[in-house]
């Protein structure tokens, strides 16, 4: 356990680190879309300039909770964000291996074929909610780092999830009221929350924008974060400026999520709401040990991808992603 | 980089050990009605005897049996884990190892000479209980419940009871002496233990709906674990590792997995079919990891009214997915799914229950909360082995139907004498169903299949 821990808060270090020179790679920092060779997945990445902002909310915003101040200055490398939540049919091909093999033109590469992949569930993780166009949900924070993996061995590039602070620093999208939109009125035009999802996940991308391009940051699915969850952790920040924080992992519970979900309340949608995970999100998994891969509860959590501009060693990435999982039971 | 402002005090969440609050009794057709139900009868087990300890042993300690034994153990009751069976030791260990590590040597009182593997183990693992789990393989399940209930035994099992007609036979006749005994039985269909299912169905039987006259069922996903072949194993081992593919043990996912929403067809219908007409096939999941269970059914179940209720299940990755159920009525429509949700409307689409019940207890849990409630109240509250031997012979019935392609009838599936177990069940005898010569596996062909 101990070493687990270690290994991932080394690891985690190691790819924050951003060298000073990054001159080469601005220029060709512009939006594009990943293919996954030989088959017809894709997915579009907008590009995050790097950035200060305000993080958390003021004691006069409504609806706001105790863990979201005090505000403090946060700088941002600059990364790419994903357009979109990751949908079903990007994610069940990791899942499924025979999945992956049917949709590609050509065989596997050995890599791909020798990843560690979940679990089949027993239970059909989309509840239902719909698959083609719908956000993956109800994977577990490990589970969607492996994920990462997998894009990352077929593509080459490195993909991983944000930390809180990028996460919330581009749904603000250099707003500095409770959303990217402006008042809570517009939120049917921007968002599926608790009043106007019929209490499901809707296709990604439905609804308007943010200023940045990002679509659905608030709403739809709740968003996985690198970040372990702590309640104080603002308090604890630096008066000055925080440069790329983030928690590394200690303990399976919880990890930060943001944006909050279909069957969340309007103001569980703001920039600055955070929520941490929770063991009832798996509480009626029938069998033990838990799934290391699945939230059978967790029906509202998904996964926004990011890339950093800065692409870490091969040796840190491959530390970052061959973790082991920390066993539930 | 200010990690160094982090606390290592970081706050462990520590809600997942809460109680689920005790429900409501409701009846259904899965606890004991009227007279039946009498608080004063002295239980045939060992628990009336005095000590306040109820003593459960583990039988099939794969994950789902480990996760009925946490449950067990979670209920608000003073239990003790005092014997295991598998049979392979691995899993038996595996599990003990999970079961010492939650609940302590107290709670997991298991020596090494209460730890039984092979095949016969479940006798000697059942002698020291009060209560019985039995969570093998679903073939095991009718010589296991009826030694159960020889052995005076309350019981907690799982589904499917059973996976052929004598199966299901055997469980009938364990069932009505277990009945006789007045021993509970509660079996792991556990949406009679769910509370969306358990309101919204009272509606459908109060006649909400008028009556019932159509209805979908489903489990349409995308398939469940698979054990490739070992170097070194015996085809019984092989088989055994890997049942999910091979009928004796597992009964076609249409039994091992569907039976949960044809059950609540039978449920909403309070009868059970009368005759069964479909397809199925091995389509997208073939090869020889894959055994010879089918990856689609699409059958439908007729009753006794003219009623026809539509089953699909199929495990194919991609598509849509869905596993839920939906009833049409002379009167409106109604829709169940488990993630507590439930809905009722009337023909022009008028909601007239949207039932959200996100904080509903775990119907795992439920299932435990209430039998050990019965048992240590002394109790005879539950009889659910009846409902869930016909319930599997409904779902059987439809793997009959879809295997030969016949027009299956209730009372001919029910004495159907074909049985897929083994003659001998050791390591090196050999079951029915063997390899091909390239290492697939025969498997039924509509039209070709014998089921009768």
């Amino acid at each position: 356990m101990r070493s687990i821990t270690l290994l991932i808060k080394t690891t985690c270090i190691g790819l924050m680190l951003i060298p000073a020179t990054i001159f080469s790679q601005e220029n060709n920092f512009r939006n594009y879309t990943q293919e996954l060779q030989g088959t017809d997945l894709k997915f579009d990445m907008i590009a995050i300039q790097g950035g200060e902002f305000m993080m958390g909310s003021p004691v006069t915003e409504a609806g706001r909770h105790e863990d979201e101040g005090p505000q403090h200055k946060v700088q941002i490398s600059p990364f790419w964000m994903s357009k979109f939540e990751v949908t079903w049919d990007l994610y069940e091909p990791f899942v499924y291996k025979n999945q992956e093999t049917r949709i590609s033109k050509t065989a596997l590469s050995q890599e791909v074929d020798a990843l560690t992949r979940p679990t089949k569930p027993y239970v059909d993780m989309t509840w239902g909610m719909g698959k083609e166009g719908f956000p993956a949900i109800g994977m577990t924070q490990y589970s969607a780092i492996q994920f990462c993996k997998w894009l990352y061995t077929r593509t080459g590039e490195f993909y991983r999830l944000p930390t809180e602070a990028e996460w919330e620093y581009a749904c603000r999208a250099g707003t500095a009221g409770p959303y990217s939109f402006g008042k809570s009125e517009n939120i049917n035009e921007y968002a599926w929350y608790k009043l106007n999802s019929d209490n499901k996940t809707h296709p990604v991308g439905s609804k308007k924008p943010n200023p940045w391009g990002l679509y659905d940051m608030h709403g739809n699915v709740t968003e996985w974060t690198i970040d372990q969850y702590v309640a104080n952790l603002y308090s604890k920040r630096s008066t000055g400026l925080s440069k790329d924080p983030f928690i590394p992992t200690e303990t399976l519970y919880p990890h930060s999520v943001r944006g909050g979900s279909y069957e969340d309340e309007v103001k569980d949608l703001r920039s600055a709401s955070r929520r941490g995970s929770d063991p009832q999100w798996k509480v009626i998994d029938p069998q033990i040990p838990k799934s290391n891969w699945w939230l059978t509860g967790g029906t509202f959590v998904g996964i926004r991808l990011v890339r950093p501009l800065i692409k870490p060693s091969k040796e840190e990435i491959e530390a970052y992603f061959n973790i082991e999982p920390i066993p539930d039971f | 980089m200010n990690l160094y402002l982090i606390s290592k005090n970081i706050p462990m969440n520590n809600k997942n050990n809460e109680l689920n609050e005790r429900r409501d009794f409701i009846k259904t057709s899965a606890i004991l009605t009227g007279g039946a139900l009498l608080s004063s009868i002295p239980l045939a087990g060992a628990y009336a005897s005095g000590s306040d300890t109820i003593k459960i042993a583990l039988i099939g300690c794969g994950s789902r049996g480990t996760g009925a034994a946490f449950q067990a153990l979670s209920t608000k009751f003073n239990l003790k884990l005092v014997a295991m069976a598998d049979a392979f030791p691995d899993k038996l260990e595996k599990s003990h190892k999970s079961l010492l590590a939650k609940f302590g040597a107290e709670k997991i009182s298991v020596p090494e000479d209460k730890k039984f593997t092979g095949f016969d183990g479940y006798k000697s693992a059942m002698e020291d209980a009060d209560v019985v789990l039995l969570c093998t393989p679903p073939g095991f399940r009718p010589v296991h419940f009826a030694e159960a209930v020889k052995q005076n035994k309350q019981i907690f099992m799982e589904k499917p009871v059973a996976t052929d007609s004598p199966g299901i036979r055997s469980v009938l006749a364990t069932a009505e002496e277990a009945k006789r005994k007045k021993l509970n039985v509660v079996v792991g269909l556990q949406r009679h233990y769910q509370k969306n299912y358990r309101e919204l169905i009272k509606r459908v039987h109060q006649g909400e709906l008028g009556d019932i006259i159509s209805g979908q069922v489903y489990w349409n996903s995308g398939g469940v674990w698979v054990n490739p072949r070992q170097p070194n194993q015996t085809e019984m081992e092989y088989q055994m590792r890997n049942w999910y593919y091979f009928n004796w043990l597992c009964g076609d996912h249409i039994v091992e997995q569907h039976v949960h929403n044809i059950d609540v067809a039978n449920w909403v219908k309070n009868k059970y079919p009368v005759s069964a007409y479909g397809a199925g096939g091995r389509f997208l999941r073939t090869g020889k990891d894959y055994g010879e269970i089918f990856d689609n059914h699409s059958i439908e179940f007729v009753y006794d009214d003219g009623t026809v209720i539509s089953s699909q299940c199929r495990h194919f990755t991609g598509g849509a997915n869905r596993v839920d159920e939906s009833f049409q009525g002379t009167k409106g429509k109604i829709f169940l799914d488990s993630s507590n949700r439930g809905k009722i409307w009337d023909h022009k689409g008028k909601v007239l229950v949207n039932y959200e019940g996100k904080n509903d207890a775990n119907p795992y849990q439920t299932e435990h909360d209430e039998l050990f409630a019965a048992i240590t109240a002394n109790q005879y509250k539950f009889a659910d082995a009846e409902n869930a031997a016909k319930s599997t012979m409904t779902a059987i019935m439809g793997r009959y139907a879809s295997y030969s392609g016949d027009v299956i009838k209730w009372d001919d599936a029910l004495n159907s004498n074909i049985n897929l177990m083994p003659d001998r069940l050791a390591w090196d005898a050999l079951p029915k169903i063997l390899p091909n010569f390239d290492g697939t596996y025969p498997h039924a062909i509509p039209g070709v299949t014998k089921v009768i």
